[in-house]
């Protein structure tokens, strides 16, 4: 035969049989040689650059026919590093380097880490009221703009492009929010230890209130489109079973464990930020399967939707009241803002330092350069990101520099359920299963 | 800990400051004392009353801001773990995951695994510590009491080079297989490039003069 | 590459190159690339409101056969790097890459040991775009610059005489080291 020369299918000999390594390309002859043999155990890579593996996700698959039988994932790709990074820079610094983490809930990983600064400064209970109500504010914003990538990129894997162009159009809505609050899209920064980095600016209040009339109206094409609709029922239906017993064995969190029907929510069950004092539902069902965990992803928006708007009426009631802890020690000497080019400090907080405290100055510098010392010991905190629970385990030496940070993602555990939920299914369910898992492969290799 | 000598972390010639005659030593919180306070004298009770190897595997118990954690012995780390996932008081059922973290001062304990344990039943929340000496970074693995650990255990094999014996299969899972080394260990170098401007170069992020 | 480097130089050449410029520059077809943050804003700008089906570029191509730029959008790891590098490998040529964003430029804020300190060192790149992540905007832009860059390319003679002048152009360059700058 002359296939053997084939440069896109070269095969050998192993203790296993013969062995054909496809790099693409003539599928034809391939499948002509193996038709002709009678073994049919296929193993496909899939990934780290495909079009539906949600990022740089490597997924390595054993067939039978179109069965798959085994599932292995290949992450790495991405690896950044970030968690050593950190141990470079100042706590504050910090902040800008986890939010990089999980690229779709920059909030969340920032506020994780920054409640968990806070608690090894033991300044938990000093923060202003106000800077844990933007928290609050900021991520449930997140949550929406997180849960469209999830549910628009989900469906585009499925097949479905429109409810990506719908997804994506709510989400530069809330994109723009963030950005007139401060100053980014994505990647803000924006949350820092011992409050956030500035106030929201004038204005602000009544264009949130605007976008969350407007989104409640938006979400209704996407429900419509989706909710319901054969095809998609058919793909998402009975797909991805995972139970309660699976979860707790593989530690899942966050949509995948409410799907199984136990209401597990951070927010509820372990509340910070203050949301004891919001009113919204946890939801759930009982399906355990992906078309479940995508109603919860729907519903969620609108409970989402529900605290910004209670964390609006708050705020409308904090006005004029600090975002920033009042000890010198950590904040700095006065309030930054964005500037009309949405960029840079407050004309307050230059003259502050350059013209009219010396000691201001100082501060300044010395924060800046240097940072604040933590207290040595060790933290654990964990947030309800959308993706699950995001914790942080932080260690201090006491220096002006974390000693180790480390990021307990949810994208990275809950991706190990994969083998659990597509092993006896078709191949082409694989693609949803990942899908409704929704691993930010950022937040997977950090 | 650990020791703070002057204002920068360089030495020699480095440190303008002026301040070099500093010294500062970091110690972590040591061994509490009970009453722990809150949920964690149950837990430390319940624990020693289900499991009879209690005063020899635990180590120490440390209650520090709000959090329990407990330090055991690796020769008991898996009946520590079973007793805590199966008695019906801790019903520790999810494992959050392991984390490697590097003490090179800690002579004969460099390396310490940290578990965080969550109890969907009772809401709790404590920590498991175990330390190895880097000479023989050797633990026993817990897949088998919490599935979910798998990878958690790859990463910090990964990382820190801690072996969890009894892994179905403890390979590298972030860094490419043929890497060299365990990256964020304290010994291995952040590693990175100078920077060159024009006229200037700005050395690796962890060669540059800064404060500790 | 084809017929069109074989003509003679002159009027026909450049004519040609007029041609063949004008059509490859309005039917880029872009591979995905999408690796971190950045590639969440290059998703955006292909989706409703930046739109980048003004340009005749929406079609996304999964397979790097099907397409001849390359927009490297986000950080590459060292695991990720010959995966990368095959990629390119696998693009017909003509091909041009973009890289989006502080971290395929020039690694951004990761100098340590794990991303590749700009995606220069394994691909040759047409255009850097500065950011973190750069706005859809920025991207359309870079993209749009690029455009004219194509329009504009030369072939045959023309071609070879251009890469050996600009190749000596860069081995008489000083280091960025050397340079002085407002130094001076
Ligand atoms: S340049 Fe910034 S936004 Fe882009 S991949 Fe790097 S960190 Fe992410």
């Amino acid at each position: 035969m002359t296939i053997h020369s084939d440069p896109y299918a070269e095969s050998r000999e192993t203790t296993e049989g013969r062995v054909y390594s496809v790099t693409g390309g003539d599928w034809d002859s391939l499948a002509t040689e193996i038709g002709a043999t009678k073994e049919e155990r296929v193993v496909v890579n899939m990934g780290p650059q495909h079009p539906s593996t949600h990022g740089v996700l490597r997924i390595i698959l054993e067939l039978e026919g179109e069965t798959v039988t085994e599932v292995r994932c290949g992450i790495g790709y991405l690896h950044t590093g970030i968690e050593k990074n950190t141990e470079y820079r100042s706590w504050t610094q910090g902040v800008t380097f986890v939010t990089r983490m999980d690229y779709l809930a920059p909030i969340f990983n920032e506020t994780a880490y920054c409640l968990a600064v806070e608690k090894l400064l033991g300044i938990t209970d000093d923060v202003p009221e106000r800077a844990s109500v933007i928290r609050v504010l900021m991520m449930e914003l997140n949550r929406i703009s997180s849960h469209m990538v999830a549910l628009g990129t989900g469906a585009l894997e499925l097949g479905a492009l429109s409810p990506m162009i719908f997804a994506f159009r709510d989400r530069e809505l809330v994109l723009d929010l963030f950005e007139q609050i401060c100053g980014l899209r994505m990647n803000m920064a924006y949350i820092r230890p011992g409050g956030v980095a500035q106030d929201i600016p004038a204005g602000a209040i009544g264009k949130i209130r605007e976008t969350v009339d407007q989104l409640r109206i938006n979400f209704k094409d996407n429900e419509k489109l989706l909710v319901g609709n054969t095809i998609w029922m058919k793909r998402t239906q009975n797909i991805g079973y995972l139970d309660l017993a699976g979860c707790t064995t593989l530690g899942i969190t966050g949509p995948v464990l409410r799907s199984t029907g136990l209401p597990w929510d951070l927010r509820k069950t372990q509340p910070y930020c203050g949301y004891e004092n919001y009113d919204f539902d946890v939801i759930t069902t009982d399906s355990a399967d992906v078309y479940g965990r995508f109603l919860i992803r729907m519903q969620e928006l609108e409970q989402s939707l529900r605290i910004v708007e209670q964390a609006c009426d708050k705020l409308e009631k904090l006005e004029g009241q600090p975002v920033m802890v009042a000890d010198k020690k950590i904040a700095w000497p006065s309030q930054l803002s964005v500037g009309a080019d949405g960029m840079g400090n407050s004309l307050a907080h230059i003259r502050e330092i350059m013209g009219e405290s010396m000691e201001s100055l100082i501060h300044h510098f010395k924060l800046v350069t240097e940072g604040f010392r933590v207290p040595a010991g060790q933290v654990y905190v964990a947030v309800e990101s959308p993706r699950g629970e995001t914790g942080v385990h932080l260690v201090s030496d006491g220096g002006t520099r974390p000693y180790r940070v480390h990021f307990r993602e949810p994208s990275f555990n809950n991706l190990q359920s994969t083998s659990a939920m597509c092993e006896g299914s078709m191949i082409a369910d694989v693609i949803g299963a990942i899908a409704s898992i929704d691993p930010v492969m950022g937040g997977v290799d950090r | 800990m650990s020791e703070d000598k002057g204002s920068f972390g360089v030495h020699g010639t480095g440190d303008t400051s002026g301040y070099s005659g500093l010294v500062r030593a970091q110690v972590t919180p040591g061994s509490s004392e009970r009453p722990f306070g809150g949920y964690f004298d149950e837990v430390a009770d319940d624990l020693e009353r289900a499991f009879p190897a209690f005063s020899e595997a635990i180590e120490k118990i440390v209650v520090d801001r709000g959090e329990l954690t407990l330090f055991v012995k690796r020769s008991h780390l898996v009946e520590t773990a079973l007793a805590l996932r199966n008695t019906e008081t801790l019903r520790f059922e999810m494992c959050m995951g392991v984390n490697g973290v590097h003490y090179p001062e800690d002579a004969g304990r460099e390396l310490h695994a940290v578990y965080a344990l969550l109890s969907l039943t009772h809401n709790r929340r404590i920590r498991i510590e175990v330390a190895v000496p880097d000479s023989d970074p050797h633990l026993p693995s817990l897949v088998e009491v919490w599935g979910g650990i798998n990878w958690h255990e790859r990463e910090s094999y990964d990382m820190f080079g801690i072996i969890f014996d009894g892994h179905p299969g403890l390979t590298r899972i972030l860094m490419p297989d043929d890497w060299q080394g365990h990256p964020q260990r304290k010994d291995y170098p952040l590693g990175g490039i100078p920077i060159e401007y024009k006229g200037a170069t700005i050395p690796a992020p962890s060669e540059r003069r800064s404060y500790q | 590459m084809g017929l069109e480097e074989k003509l003679p130089s002159g009027i026909v050449l450049t004519s040609v190159e007029k041609l063949a410029g004008y059509m490859r520059k309005s039917s880029l077809w872009p591979a995905t690339f999408g690796l971190a943050c950045c590639a969440i804003e290059m998703m955006a700008a292909g989706a409703g409101r930046y739109d980048l089906a003004r340009f005749g570029m929406e079609v996304f191509r999964a397979s790097p056969r099907q397409a001849d730029l390359m927009i490297v959008a986000g950080r590459v790891s060292n695991k990720m790097a010959p995966v990368l590098r095959q990629i390119y490998d696998q693009m017909a040529a003509p091909k041009w890459v973009i890289a989006m964003g502080a971290c395929a430029s020039s690694g951004g804020m990761f100098n340590n040991y794990a991303i590749v300190q700009g995606v220069d060192h394994i691909v040759p790149v047409d255009i850097y775009l500065p950011g973190c992540p750069p706005r859809p905007e920025m991207l359309m832009d870079a993209i749009l610059k690029l455009h004219e860059n194509i329009g504009d390319a030369k072939l045959g003679v023309n071609r070879e005489r251009i890469i050996r002048e600009t190749e000596a152009a860069a081995l008489a360059a000083k280091p960025t080291l050397e340079i002085k700058g407002l130094l001076a």
